[in-house]
């Protein structure tokens, strides 16, 4: 691997930069590895990444049905923040929050995580009381946070509207200045040249079609370029989650949604922050390009179709009106969705499975991009030893038997 | 946006409508018998399909009644609409996703 450096960048302008090398390699799989993983997005290729860097297991394959990062890590508003309420939720995020902060270093690869800060809008008493009182909690639990009145919010974006006559007028915010956005393909490459670096093999255009198990234990999956052995397996396939447990022989308690997001056409810096909003449904931020980033929530109905409805657009561009009126004339690129598997308790899971040396890391809803470090790190943690670390236990499947959710809707500072 | 039959007020469009997830999750007959694991099978585990999915909407906007959809998930076709308490021979309704690619 070449490592970026100034010198590394000044030796290629020489050559008319003709002749970097290919960041991963592109090879045949073999015909069994120590670990598979299945899914080539942000938390699929993290994980392989700690599992070779952190536990010293390299003979490992990621297994990608179409191109890396081309589902949801492609796909999603790129937000990074880590002001949930729980406990259990405050330690997964900000743990991931601090893997960002050194991610750019640790993988010389600049991931061009910014951190711009975070505003959750309040716009109501109840959403007033809620909100300090997660500013409370999060800063219990380490995470910091402030509470902004709304000539606050004003100071700190200036752009927004404040205005009391609105139909719900803003009355303050959290907000978490640590937060931010990342490049979002870029988190994906990164990992890939990492983790190819490592010995890991990133085999895409291979999709999973059925497990082997034999008494139980899991042997190798059957892939569209055939049967590939395995010691171990992980499934980090999001919307596809259900699809690849039903192979397995199990149920999930999950549903598969379409989210959809759009960009305006570029502008010069106007946005210099995040700003979220539940009551009136949006969030937004400014990419680097100078596009506004845009999204909401949910299309209500089950799909796999990477579509949603344009009723569900207008309802966030209308938001969007409400709390930005000066983006009234800005046009609008395009839209896309992603599928994402949403949990009864909107928390993920990180669990072992009924099928022995099978884990899945699945349930991340509508917000799993921030998490993709601390994910991969503490999947590969699971899958290397067989057992939850200590931040991913209370995420195991079995909370849906014993009771101990992790309610998040509405905790975790954004309507699902 | 799909447009979706209402069976007692015709073909209307999705905005009309609200949607009730999984179709046929009866309740249990006998709750206080239930074990932890059938309690997490009837309130959380779903079949989630890729492919064809019976699944419950409701005329919010219009009649106000719930009703039973058979639509596929992965090419949003629908194969048909029944009442509560029906359950019609639609294509596909228990087999593997017909009509859905892989």
């Amino acid at each position: 691997m070449t490592r970026f450096s100034i010198a590394s960048l000044v030796r290629n302008a020489m050559n008319w930069h003709q002749d970097w090398p290919r960041q991963w390699r592109s090879p045949q799989p073999k015909p069994s590895y120590d670990v598979i993983i299945i899914g080539g997005g942000g938390h699929g290729l993290a994980t392989a990444y700690y599992l070779a860097r952190q536990h010293g297991i390299r003979n490992v394959a990621v297994l990608e049905k179409g191109w890396i990062g081309g589902g949801n890590t492609g796909r999603n508003t790129t937000i990074v923040r880590s002001n949930y309420l729980w406990d259990e939720s405050a330690a997964m995020y900000e743990h991931s929050l601090k893997l960002w902060e050194g991610l750019s270093q640790d993988l010389n690869y600049n991931v061009m995580f910014s951190q711009r800060g975070v505003m959750n809008l309040a716009h109501n008493l109840h959403d007033v009381r809620e909100s300090i009182r997660r500013v409370n909690a999060n800063r219990l639990n380490g995470v910091d946070a402030v509470w902004l009145d709304a000539a606050g919010v004003k100071e700190f974006c200036p752009i927004i509207n404040i205005s009391p006559d609105v139909r719900y007028p803003v009355l303050g915010a959290t907000l978490q200045k640590r937060a931010g956005v990342a490049r979002h393909d870029a988190v994906a490459w990164g990992y890939a040249r990492g983790a190819d670096a490592l010995g890991v093999d990133i085999i895409q255009n291979c999709e999973v079609t059925g497990f082997d198990i034999s008494d139980g234990v899991v042997t190798g999956v059957q892939t569209t370029r055939g049967r590939i052995g395995a010691k171990k397996v992980g499934v980090v396939a999001a919307g596809h989650s259900s699809v690849l447990a039903n192979m397995a022989g199990f149920r999930l308690p999950l549903e598969s949604h379409p989210l959809q997001a759009l960009v305006s056409e570029p502008l010069k810096p106007i946005m210099p922050t995040v700003v979220m909003s539940n009551a009136v449904h949006v969030y937004v931020s400014q990419s680097d390009k100078g596009e506004l980033v845009m999204g909401a929530g949910i299309d209500s109905h089950n799909s796999y179709s990477q579509r949603g409805s344009l009723s569900v657009i207008e309802e966030q561009l209308g938001a969007c009106m409400e709390l930005f009126p000066i983006f009234s004339r800005v046009r609008m690129l395009r839209s896309w969705g992603g599928i994402v598997d949403t949990c009864p308790d909107a928390s993920p899971i990180i669990s072992k499975t009924p099928v022995k040396n099978l884990f899945f890391n699945c349930g991340w809803g509508t917000g799993g991009f921030k998490a993709t470090p601390g994910s991969g790190h503490v999947f590969a943690h699971t899958v290397a030893t067989g057992e939850p670390h200590p931040i991913n236990a209370p995420f195991a499947l079995d909370r849906f038997i014993s009771g101990a959710l992790i309610a998040e809707h509405g905790a975790a500072a954004v309507a699902h | 946006m799909f447009v979706i039959h209402c069976p007692w007020c015709g073909d209307r469009p999705e905005t009309e409508f609200h949607y009730g997830g999984e179709a046929h999750i009866a309740r249990p007959e006998k709750p206080e018998e239930l074990t932890d694991q059938q309690w997490a099978d009837f309130l959380f585990m779903r079949t989630n399909p890729k492919g064809w999915h019976r699944e419950r909407w409701s005329h919010s906007s219009g009649c106000r009644r719930w009703f039973n959809v058979m639509r596929n998930t992965h090419t949003n076709e629908i194969a048909g609409s029944y009442r509560i308490g029906e359950m019609p021979d639609l294509p596909d309704g228990s087999g593997p996703a017909k009509g859905a690619k892989a």
